[in-house]
Formats: C-alpha cells, sequence, structure tokens
C-alpha cells in the first residue's frame, strides 16, 4: 500500500483575495461616479508634494476631490494635504510596505462616494512591494524624481509595468543634479514601450497645467466611455 | 519586503485547500512566480519557512517554478519569450513590444498531500502507529 502524497491541482490566484476585493471596490467607484487615480513612488520622490498642489486645483474646477494617504508611521502627509480642504485620511500600515484592496476599503467607511467625483490614493513610498497589489484605481501613476538618477525604471521594471503613465518630478533640480533626461526617457521605454511620461516640478508649477489636463483627459475619457456603455 | 504576506496568502491557500479535502497533511506547495510579479524567489522562500512555523503547513515545502516574461511581437506576429526585463522588445527582430502575454503570475499551481483515506489505510497495514495521531 502506497503512501506516497498525491498531487492535486489547484489552480488559484494567491493574491485571489486582494484581486476579489479591488475587482469589488472598482465596481463600487463606478457605481458612485468616482475616478481613482493611485501614485506610486520611492519615498521621497514628491508625491505629497504633488497632490498638495493637484487638490487645491481640482477643487478650484468644482471637482469634489478626497485623498486617501499611506504611510509607515506618520500622519504628516495627511496633516499637509488636509490644508487644502478636500476630505483627507491617513492609512497607516504599521510595518507592512505596501497598500491592498482591503486596507483602501476600510478606510473608506464613514465616506459617501457619492459625494466624490475623485480620489487620489497615495501608497506607501516603496518601488517594488506595491506592485503586487491591485487597489482598484482607474489609473496608477509612478513618479520619479530627478535626484534617484534616470536608470531607475530598469532597477524597478515591474512597478513601471503596473503603472499606466510615469512622471518625472522635481524637474527644477534637473540641472543641479545632472539628470540625464533623455537617458530617463529611454530607459522608461525600454521597460515599458510607448508608456506615456510627463515631467513637472511641483515646486515651480512648471508642468503642472499640463499634468492636471491629462489627468481631466483620463476622467472625461473614463465618463464617455460609461455614458457610452451605458446609452 | 511583502513576501512574508504573500506567503501567509499561500499558507492559507493551501490550508483552505487541504481541509476541503479532510484534513489532509500537505508535504509540498507549488507555486508558478512570474519574473513581472514583483516577488522575490528567496526572499519567498524564507519567509515561506517562517510563515509555516506553526501551522497546519509546517514542515511542507515551497516548491518554486519561475516563468519568464512572455510578449507577443506585432512583427514577427509571435509569443516571444524576453530575455530580460529590463529590455521589452522581440529578442528575435528587435521590435519594442509591452503587449504582455505572461509573466505576471503567481500562482498556487498544486499541493502534495496525504489524504486522510491514505492515512487511515497505512495505518491498517501497519506502515503507521496510531500513537501520537
Amino acid at each position: 500500500m502506497s503512501t506516497q502524497p498525491r498531487l492535486v491541482e489547484v489552480r488559484q490566484n494567491v493574491l485571489k483575495q486582494n484581486d476579489l476585493l479591488a475587482r469589488s471596490l472598482r465596481h463600487r467607484f463606478e457605481s458612485a461616479g468616482v475616478f481613482v487615480i493611485s501614485l506610486v513612488s520611492s519615498p521621497g520622490a514628491g508625491k505629497t508634494a504633488l497632490l498638495e498642489k493637484t487638490l487645491p486645483r481640482f477643487l478650484e474646477n468644482g471637482c469634489r476631490v478626497a485623498a486617501l494617504v499611506g504611510d509607515l508611521a506618520t500622519e504628516n502627509d495627511a496633516a499637509r494635504l488636509a490644508r487644502s480642504q478636500a476630505p483627507v485620511k491617513q492609512i497607516i500600515t504599521g510595518t507592512v510596505c505596501h497598500l491592498d484592496a482591503d486596507m483602501v476599503q476600510r478606510s473608506l467607511d464613514g465616506w459617501e462616494l457619492n459625494d466624490l467625483d475623485c480620489l487620489f490614493i497615495e501608497n506607501v513610498g516603496n518601488l517594488v512591494c506595491p506592485s503586487s497589489y491591485d487597489l482598484g484605481e482607474d489609473l496608477r501613476i509612478v513618479l520619479m524624481s530627478v535626484t534617484e538618477g534616470e536608470d531607475k525604471p530598469l532597477k524597478y521594471p515591474t512597478i513601471f509595468n503596473t503603472a499606466d503613465v510615469a512622471v518625472i518630478t522635481k524637474m527644477d533640480l534637473a540641472e543641479a543634479v545632472e539628470f540625464d533626461l533623455p537617458g530617463a526617457h529611454n530607459s522608461i521605454q525600454s521597460v515599458r514601450p510607448g508608456m506615456e511620461v510627463l515631467e513637472l516640478s511641483a515646486k515651480t508649477g512648471a508642468g503642472l497645467d499640463e499634468y492636471l489636463r491629462f489627468l481631466e483627459l483620463q476622467i472625461e475619457s473614463k465618463v464617455a466611455v460609461g455614458n457610452s456603455s451605458t446609452g | 519586503m511583502h513576501e512574508l504576506s504573500i506567503a501567509l496568502s499561500i499558507i492559507e491557500g493551501a490550508s483552505q485547500e487541504a481541509s476541503n479535502r479532510g484534513g489532509a497533511q500537505v508535504h509540498a506547495v507549488h507555486l508558478k512566480l512570474g519574473a513581472l510579479s514583483g516577488v522575490v524567489k528567496d526572499a519567498l522562500l524564507f519567509s515561506y519557512g517562517l510563515a509555516c512555523e506553526g501551522t497546519f503547513l509546517e514542515g511542507s515545502e515551497l516548491v518554486i517554478e519561475e516563468v519568464p516574461v512572455i510578449v507577443y511581437c506585432s512583427a514577427c506576429e509571435a509569443e516571444k519569450t524576453l530575455d530580460s526585463i529590463q529590455r521589452f522588445c522581440c529578442p528575435t527582430c528587435g521590435t519594442l513590444t509591452s503587449d504582455i502575454v505572461s509573466g505576471k503570475q503567481l500562482e498556487l499551481v498544486a499541493i502534495e498531500i496525504t489524504e486522510d483515506e491514505d492515512l487511515e489505510k497505512s495505518i491498517e497495514t501497519g506502515q503507521f502507529s496510531r500513537i501520537g495521531l
């Protein structure tokens, strides 16, 4: 009589729970008419600084915007963003180096999604772990700052492959740090051919209008698709 | 490092599957790991060992099959395996492509188990003693 272990096929995505939750979040956002944008980058690339500039502009344009901000330990980023008067919540992850769909879902408690047009989710500063987790967002933006070096995309190709658009930040420092801009574009196109790339400086405001226009177009095209599919 | 969370998810999935089969013993867990999964093999193996301690899967082996990225090349009209995830171009003709066919997998493929029924039989045939069971 053999007691050899037998192989039983399972074929299951390990992150099935997260993916299911992200799918249900995406459905919830869509039903409520909320366009969701997530930001990923290494720590200090300027996610919060960019949001600080973005939120007031959205509000000025009559877009009801809110933000969820992931951080390992502090509430500093949420405090910075709350000055915009937009609803902001901090997700403190403790030792967890990324946001997942469950954290996003739990942090939505108490918010009426129907009262929002757009939601930003700022992930924990990390170019590795967030790439595995779908948060139910419509658009994922990966930021890289000029101080990080132009080969960042080659070092973290996976995160660039899960993002929809890349933004090069701190362009006001490009000259000082002798940033190789064509090299950065080449690196991005090497790991993600055809990826749209925007350049800006949250500090000086250079490139900010183009960035905001880009987001606006993304939101408009989603609304247009939604209308045509329901109409 | 999120491999510990991933390891916990693997253990949860495998335990669930094993308990569906009447609490069978799990000897090994087979996983497919895509080059674009964002998960590092060695870190995952290390985390798995730690995460298994004190669970139903303690002592089980994690067998990882690493799978490369496969893209579709529109010039060759064929699927091609990438040489490197730093360079998304066809290894044959050099055409750039971001059309990923596979390579993001993080899939629990199979578990190696001894089902309870097997255990009962082995007890009957004297291969295992009931002591300690």
